[in-house]
């Protein structure tokens, strides 16, 4: 078996140019899994995807089911889509909203239907004006065709459902950040306890908050059953999941491949995925899960794309992507750019996150431009241990939410497998790679 | 200020003014629809003039002031004017990788301005922006939110010479316009028939549960 043979199950149809139009989807078997979901109980949905362990696809990893299962029983719940992909090199939810909007709906009201909320809303990063247009287009088409609004498919279920545009901020793909800006606010991650939305959640009423690919995979589930997603894939790790790679590969682009049976060497070099490292350079790094996770060297690339595999090597999955850095990479930097990110994104309300990133990237960026000192290193660890202390894995935290506890990730990668390369630029008086 | 006089109308075309009432009403508070709402009057105005401030803070019941102070949070609300065409350069790792600050250095030389800033005729704002999700197509840029990938000095050349002609204008719309798809009616089932249909399944699913 190869590794592009498992069944594709949220990109099916993107190789169409019309994708994302209703008559596509409905010659592709499009709203079935709906139609079967509203022939079950509510609680019999839920009980399905509880069982094929479909584990969240936007960077966190929690069960779909178990988030669902945390609701606060309460006349008015809310289910709230978390489409602000904004985790750097993550790329993925752009397609899937663009490419198959109507299988995202069909999963929005599935899952709607599952925990009986009272409206779903649709938050979709304001910077993705295409992928707006066509969620708002496939809604529109969805309503004239009966499959949202009022009495779906005859079934006696209602529910309606509102296209959210964000604003332009990182920090609202933190869930009770998102819940927030959607709250018409400025987006402050939410102090915790409580720890989920399923408590508190929007307008302080009980809320699950599920990412696009992981509601994208509802419909295949209802279709398919629950058996048949758990044949892919091993461990917690079941199904297939989307991996956005990108940097120094020859063909960056996002795939579909079953959990566990692909490891990150298949993902980089196979010529049907990644297609290897152009110029036959070797590979210095990988950033797995995006820009909060730990980096990984060419010793980890026989490694499963698992989530419980890659959590025990001391990263994560994360967000599904993937970047590779070749033998050319100035990791100092890469690691000051960053950190450069965190700075520009942290949202403020924290001490350590706000003041912290601003110093790490003033010293990253001091050693990258030659006026670094040989105690700058250990400097950088002490201030990454301020955001999270002990500088471990999965990280301490200081902070309201994990933006600051991830900042210290690709700064101790590069301090810890690169020491040399950053006292390097000390000695050298600047960055060696010009 | 009063909000139930609608303090500060006036400011927001008759027609987008009928739009911003059909926003507020898809939530159940209307603050929720102060984000899109800022987008609207950006749709008309290019940025969020003082007097579409005023409007939006009566129609979702905050002052002006909360609403600065909430769209100043995001990055795509503008508080001061920015030129027809807002050009964001990404510079995250994924395009960095694959020369982005070099790029960069080519726009601004061809623009004439640094990142932060307008050109002097007005038409172009540069922005160095964070990661815009196209990575597949590294190094990549967005126009008002367009995403043109795998850039090069000349293609960008081109791509100026082309908006500038408005040779771009059917896919690139002027600052400000986000989603030219409108949604089709607002809310399709009222809150009280909801809440009937929910209670009515959980005494279905309650009564299944007894009985098993």
């Amino acid at each position: 078996m190869t590794v592009t043979d498992a069944p594709r199950i949220v990109t099916s149809r993107l190789g169409y140019e019309d994708s994302y139009t209703l008559e596509r989807y409905l010659a592709t078997g499009g709203y079935e899994g709906l139609r079967k979901a509203l022939g079950m109980r509510p609680d019999e949905v839920a009980a399905e995807v509880d069982a094929v362990s479909l584990l969240g696809r936007g960077g966190a990893g929690f069960p779909a089911g178990r988030k669902w299962s945390m609701l606060r029983k309460a006349p008015t719940t809310y289910l709230v889509v978390n489409g602000d992909e904004s985790e750097p090199a993550t790329f993925k939810d752009h397609l899937l909203l663009e490419g198959d909007p109507h299988q995202l709906i069909e999963g929005v009201v599935i899952a709607a239907y599952a925990i009986q909320a009272a409206r779903a809303f649709v938050y979709v990063r304001g910077e993705f004006a295409l992928g707006l247009e066509r969620v708002q287009a496939a809604l529109n088409e969805a309503y004239e065709h009966g499959a949202v609004g009022r009495d779906i498919f005859g079934s006696g279920f209602s529910l309606d459902i509102v296209v959210h545009p964000g604003a332009g901020a990182y920090i609202c793909g933190e869930e009770t950040a998102l819940l927030e800006s959607l709250e018409g606010k400025r987006g402050f991650p939410r102090i915790k306890p409580p720890y989920f939305p399923a408590a508190i959640g929007l307008y302080g009423e009980p809320t699950v908050v599920n990412n696009v690919e992981t509601l994208s995979n509802l419909p295949w589930v209802l279709v398919n059953g629950s058996a048949a997603f758990t044949a892919l894939g091993a461990g917690r790790s079941t199904g297939t999941r989307l991996f956005a790679l990108a940097g120094h590969v020859a063909n960056p682009g996002v795939y579909e491949v079953e959990m566990v049976k692909t490891t990150f060497r298949d993902l980089i070099y196979d010529d049907a995925l990644g297609g290897g490292i152009p110029g036959g350079r070797g590979l210095k790094a990988i950033i797995p899960g995006g820009v909060s996770a730990p980096w990984f060297g060419p010793q980890h690339l026989d490694l499963p794309l698992g989530q419980d595999e890659v959590g025990e090597q001391g990263s994560m999955l994360g967000s599904g992507s993937v970047v590779v850095m070749d033998d050319s990479t100035c990791v100092v930097r890469a690691a000051w750019r960053i950190t450069r990110f965190f700075w520009r994104e942290s949202c403020g309300q924290c001490t350590p996150c706000r003041e912290g990133s601003g110093w790490l990237e003033k010293v990253l960026r001091r050693i990258e431009d030659g006026a670094g000192r040989e105690s700058d290193v250990d400097l950088l660890m002490d201030l990454c241990d301020n955001l999270a202390p002990g500088v471990s894995w999965p990280p301490q935290q200081t902070t309201i939410c994990v933006l600051g506890s991830s900042i210290p990730s690709s700064i101790a990668s590069a301090v810890r497998m690169f020491r040399d390369d950053l006292l390097v630029h000390v000695k050298e008086g600047g960055c060696p790679h010009g | 200020m009063s909000i139930a006089t609608g303090a500060g109308a006036g400011h927001l075309s008759v027609e987008r003014r009928a739009r911003a009432v059909e926003l507020v009403a898809l939530y159940p508070h209307p603050r929720s629809a102060l984000i899109p709402l800022c987008h609207l009057a950006q749709e008309q105005d290019g940025w969020l003039r003082p007097e579409a401030v005023e409007e939006i803070a009566g129609l979702v019941g905050v002052t002006p002031a909360e609403v600065v102070g909430t769209a100043s949070f995001y990055e795509m609300l503008h508080t001061e004017p920015v030129g027809t065409y807002v050009v964001s350069v990404c510079t995250n790792i994924a395009c960095m990788l694959k020369g982005a600050y070099e790029l960069l250095e080519h726009i601004e030389e061809r623009l004439g301005v640094r990142p932060g800033s307008t050109t002097a005729d007005g038409t172009f704002t540069l922005e160095d922006t964070e990661c815009i999700a196209d990575c597949g197509r590294a190094p990549c840029l967005a126009v008002n939110h367009r995403f043109v990938g795998d850039v090069t000095p000349a293609s960008f050349d081109q791509l100026v010479d082309d908006l500038r002609a408005g040779r771009r204008a059917d896919d690139i719309p002027p600052h400000g316009t986000l989603v030219r798809v409108r949604r089709q009616g607002g809310l399709a089932v009222d809150e009280a028939t909801v809440e009937a249909e929910r209670r009515a399944m959980a005494e279905r699913m309650a009564a299944a549960e007894g009985s098993s």
